[in-house]
């Protein structure tokens, strides 16, 4: 399939499988910040969210999918553009690009690295397993996830390691934003900057909302 | 002034080359930045060396050969100027400047600045024409095409292919370059008929070529001396995106 080959629309797969992943993070933030709305808010919608394995599983690999094809491509574009970059130069001076946009792959690895770990953590609980015993506490019948959270971020390395993977995800999307617009052809010259700019405050936005949790423990502002 | 250059020295596309350190004395303010390199070139034939070798033709900023990474930027960086037109007032005495070549796989070196940019040709090759019997002279108002349209068109289509884009490009993607080309045609009647193909083979002729990917640095823009704009990228992704809806 030409869409899988060309450059344009390799392009296009990285553009759209990036907005659908932001689309999962952004109800995955929606279903987090339910831990401000008091100690049981977060503990019903996880029973409410495994009440319903199929759905969930149905999404999960949907995602799995998407994660996939992003990470494949986006490491295959890498590879092929260095090559067609051989030699540096002894000095080179960029006008318009940012760091964000030079250190796409890098982002994207330190996310994908967060997501295992993420995944081994709070899904699977194979790592830190002191910090998810309350998990299995049940209180009012629900697995307690807030008390799982909130002991998990006492822990300032957890935190870190968290507020590290959010860092990266906020560059990536401050380039992924604006890139996703250019991409589907949807700017013109104009547009450019001020779409950059309104893709940089989102990804503020999202790096703030997401990072709250783990400092609103750690500072105690949330308590378990 | 005086000035102390470093210069991407190599003797043939094969070998290996280096940064060589020359020195430009009594330079007038006024020469542009190629005639500030004849009389260093003068100098070097004088002491029996080798003169630097460098790309040049129309020295009036149109034709796209003085192809030059001054100081890091694509033909020193000032706003919409090739290297023939930057004037040495643009430096201080006692400055020192670095003088590589244009540097991408898909455009080797051929001896010290001169690179070979023939794949720029292969890329045109692929889709850069409309197929149509020229036959007689065409009525000039026969074909209508509205103001914007023609300005677009013609916007794009001041691309002088020199390869500044493609030597900003941190993936050294000539996207800027093909988008040009693309959507100068695809804006008007004429070349709406063979759109689709177009699009597909000159981007599928940049990648053969051993371009890189396009992955919205916009650096290119920045460095186009004729200051095209990154939005006929966009345009050449719309181009795409109705091949595959097709
Ligand atoms: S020599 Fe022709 S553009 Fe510079």
């Amino acid at each position: 399939m030409h869409l899988f080959t060309s450059t344009v629309g390799r392009k296009i797969l990285m553009a759209v499988t990036g907005l659908l992943l932001v689309g999962f993070i952004t109800i995955h933030l929606i279903g987090n910040l339910t831990i401000f709305a008091g100690n049981e808010a977060i503990n019903i919608y996880a029973a409410g969210l495994h009440s319903m394995p199929p759905v969930v599983w149905i999404f999960r690999l949907v995602i799995l999918v998407l994660f996939a094809i992003h990470i494949t491509f986006g490491i295959q574009l890498t590879v092929e553009n260095s090559a067609a970059t051989p030699e540096q130069y002894a000095i080179q001076v960029t006008q318009k690009t940012t760091f964000a946009a030079k250190s796409m792959i890098y982002t994207g690895l330190i996310i994908l690295a967060f997501i295992l770990y993420h995944l081994l953590h709070f899904t699977m609980h194979v790592v830190h397993t002191d910090a998810i015993e309350p998990y299995n506490q049940l209180v009012n019948g629900r697995h307690n996830v807030f008390g799982m959270v909130g002991t998990s971020f006492q822990s300032a390395f957890i935190t870190i390691a968290y507020a590290i993977a959010i860092i990266a995800l906020a560059f990536h999307l401050t380039h992924g934003l604006q890139s996703f617009i250019q991409t589907l052809g949807w700017s013109n010259g104009p547009s450019q900057d001020k779409v950059s700019a309104i893709g940089k405050l989102v990804a503020i936005a999202y790096g703030v909302l997401y990072v709250a949790i783990p400092l609103a423990f750690l500072f105690h502002i949330l308590k378990v | 002034m005086n000035l102390t250059l470093h210069v991407w020295r190599q003797k043939g596309p094969q070998v290996k080359g280096k940064l060589e350190t020359y020195q430009a004395k009594n330079i007038s303010e006024d020469q542009s930045f190629l005639e500030m390199l004849d009389d260093v070139n003068e100098d070097l034939i004088k002491a029996g060396k080798d003169p630097i070798a460098f790309d040049h033709d129309c020295r009036e900023g149109i034709c796209g050969m003085c192809s030059q990474v001054i100081n890091g930027k694509a033909h020193g960086g000032d706003e919409r100027t090739t290297v023939c037109q930057l004037h040495m007032r643009r430096f201080n005495d006692g400055d020192d400047i670095v003088i590589e070549p244009w540097r991408a796989k898909a455009f080797p070196v051929q001896k010290d600045l001169i690179v070979d940019r023939a794949a720029l040709d292969v890329i045109m090759q692929a889709g850069g024409y409309t197929s149509c019997h020229t036959g007689g002279v065409a009525d000039g108002n026969a074909l209508l095409i509205p103001k914007p349209t023609a300005d677009y068109a013609m916007d794009a289509a001041e691309c002088i292919g020199c390869g500044a884009c493609v030597a900003s490009c941190p993936n050294s993607s000539a996207m800027l370059f093909t988008s040009a080309k693309v959507a100068q045609l695809a804006a008007l009647p004429q070349g709406k008929a063979e759109a689709k193909d177009r699009v597909r083979n000159m981007t599928q002729a940049l990648l053969d070529e051993g371009f890189g990917n396009c992955t919205n640095h916009y650096e290119c823009q920045d460095a186009c001396p004729k200051g095209i704009s990154v939005k006929f990228i966009a345009k050449l992704n719309r181009e795409y995106l109705k091949t595959v809806a097709k």
